[in-house]
């Protein structure tokens, strides 16, 4: 472990109240960097922040007029002010009640607008743009691990991420038992993974850096400890990288992987220096029998 | 396989001195409280007018009773939790995985269906029919074995604190991890017999209040004319009646998976836990709608009465509610954007929830301007709904917010939407529980509660909910996740130190709210309300005496427009004579709690497999209903001379 200081860049000018508030924190981390959402390191978490910080900014121009009318209302109206005035039977406002119905109606219409080009332009499943063929990986959680299987590469890890950066990665992913969520706060878009089926997700992570990955659906007594590094490295560390994966370690095959399926938390990372490349779908086929959950 | 099924010694938890000294001391109190009640000589009182009592009015103050206790132990739980993030910052804090996860699932399931719902049923079941002018409910019996269902799945799930062990696969039971193979004790049983059979007395209720709202009123009290809180009533019912089947099903299909190997939800076989998250949330959605519709119903009764003005917009506030109503089935999948399901589909149904704010903001727009141009008297109802709409607000946002499903990408399953629904819930239902509470407790029971004491509970609960949640909203923008039992990211911790510190805050203001029950109870006589009507009321509960007598209303009021009873005291003639004629009213019965006595023992045995008292159990319950079907008399007449007597001493009281 090391210590290292975090954002070293210098602040300048206002930043939104929120983000400063998630930032105030000691600017010291721990092996990742806080994972906040609102310190994105990749397109797609950057542009779903947008929208998050947007969306908020809309609601905020009706919300903040609201509580204050609340309290203003009900302060200038109580029953001691003899100043204001009563209006024991005042009960209806054509007017008034347009505008009840309208203000949200329009503040809906615009933020419907943004969930529905949003939804389109950072669907998961969505490829990225890029000049780069994008790097394959899928993942299965386990309990209570996650496999990482690089199948163009052949080697496989465990609770370990290593992906280059700049390179767009393709994600395909399941569950080798219960329902679990593949999240890494940084890079955005979480997806749940399900056994005997496939979702797909594609991420990018632009510079280098050491990234906090969990899981973010409970699935059991280990679920706390599901959680993975994600090294973000240059292309030639990575090439590096799978070469030393491809030294050490045990090889991934079906006896392996049934192995890997036993319960156990809080696994410290390690690689395989063989995948079999058809492991994933044989455990979303279900041809590899999901895990046996508890001991008896 | 023994006399006992799997029932052994081992259930019982020896090696944990948490749960084994809590419920030993629950155990001690209980049969303390049981011991003085049978030697003061009140068991038989307490038989003949409260547990086989049909009156709606006792039925709605036993719901309250059971919500207020469950919220006792729903908030242990929920101290506990908060706790144990406080400490366990790379560290296993002092409760291991096996019993934090139970703690979470029994703190949002007694949260959810034994202190909202018996809360929110509690007070339409009160309310509802001293609004309407009714004499009584559409059907008493069954609104008794409702409440009493209710107390039985309430039961179970206590009851798996001592004997056994509840479910650790949080409140929802998510399968495959609720399956057999992942979850092999009895804990997800033990959850899925209290919810089936609390489930079922929901139902009973909510069909009771449905046909009590659409068929028994006063003369003149047409829909048009009916306080806001009956037409939130009847929406909330109306969605407990549509919804709760669908959860019944739904947790059938997965007692199928468990006890007989069926394979709807599990990994094999074609099963499909896809379909389990769907039906849930075709019920769990609307069920958030039938908890904070009748709030809102609360939240309009009591601003309108403190501002001393009618409700402003009544047209629109009945359209946004069965607008509420309707749309509150269309919008479930929003709980599950991260399934991955499309880009369209995530779309609509994100677009289809924002809708759902429309009806709502309206509502709090429409309260805004009944306080517009009133004389507003900050009584703890009034405090209750202020602190509610501007918590409400934030809440909301944040709730269109998660609508969004890009922002739910990054949100979801986070401690910010754990946040969020806490808002909305302490916010939005809880509030207007607490505001119904001290609005109707002189009601139900002749005194008021304590002004100075609901004060101070209610800024200890206001500043407690936002300390404790506001830092949660910081750590789930920060990623961190729900349910997590150990954490070691250092910038989380200060956040949950906070959030620690609110609790306390909050339990004082629990604390407080004890006080002020005993001390009301204590100085009852001068807090003794003589006039039936001591907030100035405007519906048609305000106009009889407190209590309310078995029969409510010596003759049917007539209503001739909205707001009667204020409309009746302006024209002067508030407390008519009457002619005074014999009232017939249903007789008190045990069939409720005998039912629920033999769900019990059938629910507990189940669990267990003790299969010959599942038999023995399930034919004693079919009898008890032969017994009741089968009855001479189901009606006591009350005399006229009877009811001119009660009547008119309580119409002297309120003279003088």
């Amino acid at each position: 472990m090391f210590v290292r200081p975090k954002n070293s860049a210098p602040s300048s000018g206002p930043r939104p109240v929120i983000a400063r508030l998630a930032n105030v924190m000691p600017l010291l981390a721990l092996t990742a960097c806080q994972p906040s959402v609102l310190d994105p390191k990749g397109p797609i978490a950057l542009a779903e922040k947008t929208i998050l910080i947007d969306s908020v900014a809309i609601m905020l121009a009706i919300v903040v007029p609201t509580i204050a009318a609340t309290l203003g209302f009900a302060w200038w109206f109580r029953a001691s002010n003899t100043r204001a005035k009563f209006l024991p039977d005042w009960e209806y406002s054509g007017r008034i009640e347009l505008m009840v119905w309208s203000v949200p109606l329009l503040v809906i219409i615009l933020l419907g607008g943004v969930a529905w080009i949003g939804s389109h332009e950072l669907d998961p499943a969505e490829p990225l743009t890029s000049n780069t063929p994008p790097l394959e990986v899928q993942a299965v959680s386990l309990d209570w691990k996650w496999l990482f299987i690089y199948p163009d590469q052949h080697i496989a890890s465990v609770n370990q991420l290593e992906i280059p950066a700049g390179v767009p990665v393709h994600f395909s992913l399941t569950s080798g038992s219960v329902m679990s969520a593949f999240f890494i706060p940084q890079l955005g878009s979480m997806i749940y993974t399900m056994n005997h089926m496939a979702t797909r997700l594609n991420l990018l992570a632009d510079e280098p850096g050491t990234l906090l990955g969990l899981s973010s659906q409970y699935s059991g007594a280990g679920f706390s400890g599901m959680r993975f590094d994600v090294r973000v490295v240059p292309a030639d560390q990575f090439a590096a990288w799978i070469a030393a994966a491809r030294n050490t370690g045990a090889t991934l095959d079906a006896a392996s992987y049934i192995n890997l399926t036993k319960q156990s938390s809080d696994v410290a990372p390690f690689t395989f220096r063989a995948a079999d490349p058809t492991l994933f779908q044989q455990i979303v086929s279900q041809a590899l029998p999901p895990g046996p959950g508890p001991a008896p | 396989m023994t006399v006992f099924g799997e029932l052994s010694w081992s259930a019982i938890p020896f090696d944990q001195p948490i749960p084994l000294v809590a419920s030993a001391i629950v155990a001690l109190t209980i049969f303390g409280v049981l011991i003085w009640v049978v030697v003061k000589g009140w068991m038989p009182y307490l038989w003949r007018e409260w547990i086989t009592s049909v009156d709606h009015k006792r039925i709605g103050v036993m719901y309250c009773l059971l919500a207020m206790v469950m919220l006792l132990r729903g908030f242990i739980d929920a101290i506990m939790m908060r706790a144990q993030q406080a400490i366990a910052f790379r560290s296993d804090g002092y409760l291991p995985p096996e019993h934090y996860d139970q703690i979470f699932s029994a703190h949002g399931t007694l949260m959810i269906f034994f202190v909202a719902m018996p809360f929110v049923a509690g007070l339409m079941n009160f309310v509802v029919p001293l609004q309407l002018g009714a004499r009584d409910v559409a059907f008493p019996t069954l609104n008794s074995v409702g409440f009493w269902l209710t107390a039985s799945g309430a039961l179970l799930v206590n009851l798996s604190l001592v004997v056994g062990e509840f479910a650790r696969t949080g409140w929802l039971v998510y399968p495959p991890l609720s399956e057999l193979t992942y979850s092999p004790g009895v804990g997800v049983d033990y959850y899925l017999w209290a919810i089936e059979i609390g489930g079922v007395g929901s139902l009973l209720s909510g069909i009771n209040l449905v046909t009590t709202i659409l068929k028994i009123h006063a003369p003149g009290m047409t829909y048009s004319r009916m306080p806001m809180f009956c037409w939130t009533a009847l929406a909330s019912n109306l969605l407990i009646v549509a919804a709760f089947p669908v959860l019944t099903a739904t947790l059938a299909m997965l007692l199928l998976d468990r006890y007989l190997g069926f394979h709807f939800f599990t990994n094999e076989a074609g099963g499909n836990m896809m379909m389990f998250v769907n039906l849930v949330w075709a019920w769990g959605h609307p069920e958030v709608y039938i908890l904070v519709l009748p709030a809102f119903g609360v939240y309009s009764e009591v601003v309108s009465t403190f501002s001393r003005k009618p409700l402003f917009g009544y047209r629109s506030m009945v359209a946004a509610t069965m607008a509420i109503c309707v749309l509150s089935f269309t919008v479930w999948l929003h709980h599950f954007f991260t399934m991955g399901a499309g880009a369209d589909v995530n779309a609509i149904f994100g677009i289809a929830s924002m809708i759902i704010a429309v009806p709502t903001g309206v509502k709090i727009f429409n309260w805004l301007f009944t306080m517009y141009g009133g004389r507003i008297v900050f009584t703890p109802p009034m405090l209750w709904s202020i602190g509610f709409m501007v918590t409400f607000a934030i809440g909301g946002m944040t709730g269109v917010l998660l609508a969004v499903p890009p922002a739910d990408f990054l949100l979801h399953n986070s401690l910010f939407l754990v946040a969020h629904f806490h808002n909305v819930l302490i916010g939005g239902m809880l509030f207007g529980a607490f505001a119904g509470y001290t609005y109707w407790f002189p009601k139900a029971f002749g005194f008021r509660l304590h002004d100075g004491l609901g004060k101070a509970a209610f800024w200890c609960w206001l500043i407690g909910f936002y300390v404790a949640f506001v830092p949660l909203y910081v750590v789930g923008l920060m990623g961190m996740t729900r349910r997590m039992q150990h954490y070691d990211v250092p910038e989380w911790r200060p956040w949950l130190l906070i959030a620690a510190g609110g609790a306390v805050i909050i339990l004082a203001g629990i604390i407080l709210q004890a006080v002020q029950l005993a001390v009301s109870i204590r100085h009852r006589e001068a807090l003794r309300d003589t006039t039936g009507d001591p907030w100035d009321g405007r519906s048609l509960e305000w106009s009889i005496p407190s209590p309310p007598p078995a029969f409510n209303f010596a003759m049917p009021p007539r209503v001739h427009g909205p707001d009667a009873w204020w409309d009746m005291k302006r024209r002067g003639r508030p407390y008519e004579t009457p002619a005074y004629a014999d009232i017939e009213m249903p007789r008190n019965s045990p069939t409720g709690f005998i039912c629920a006595f033999f769900a019990s023992a059938m629910g507990f045995a189940l669990i267990w497999h003790i299969w010959w008292l599942v038999a023995l159990a399930a034919v004693g319950a079919y009898a008890t209903f032969v017994v009741f079907a089968w009855r001479d008399r189901d009606e006591d007449v009350i005399p006229a001379a009877e009811v001119a007597r009660i009547d008119r001493t309580r119409g002297e009281a309120r003279a003088s």
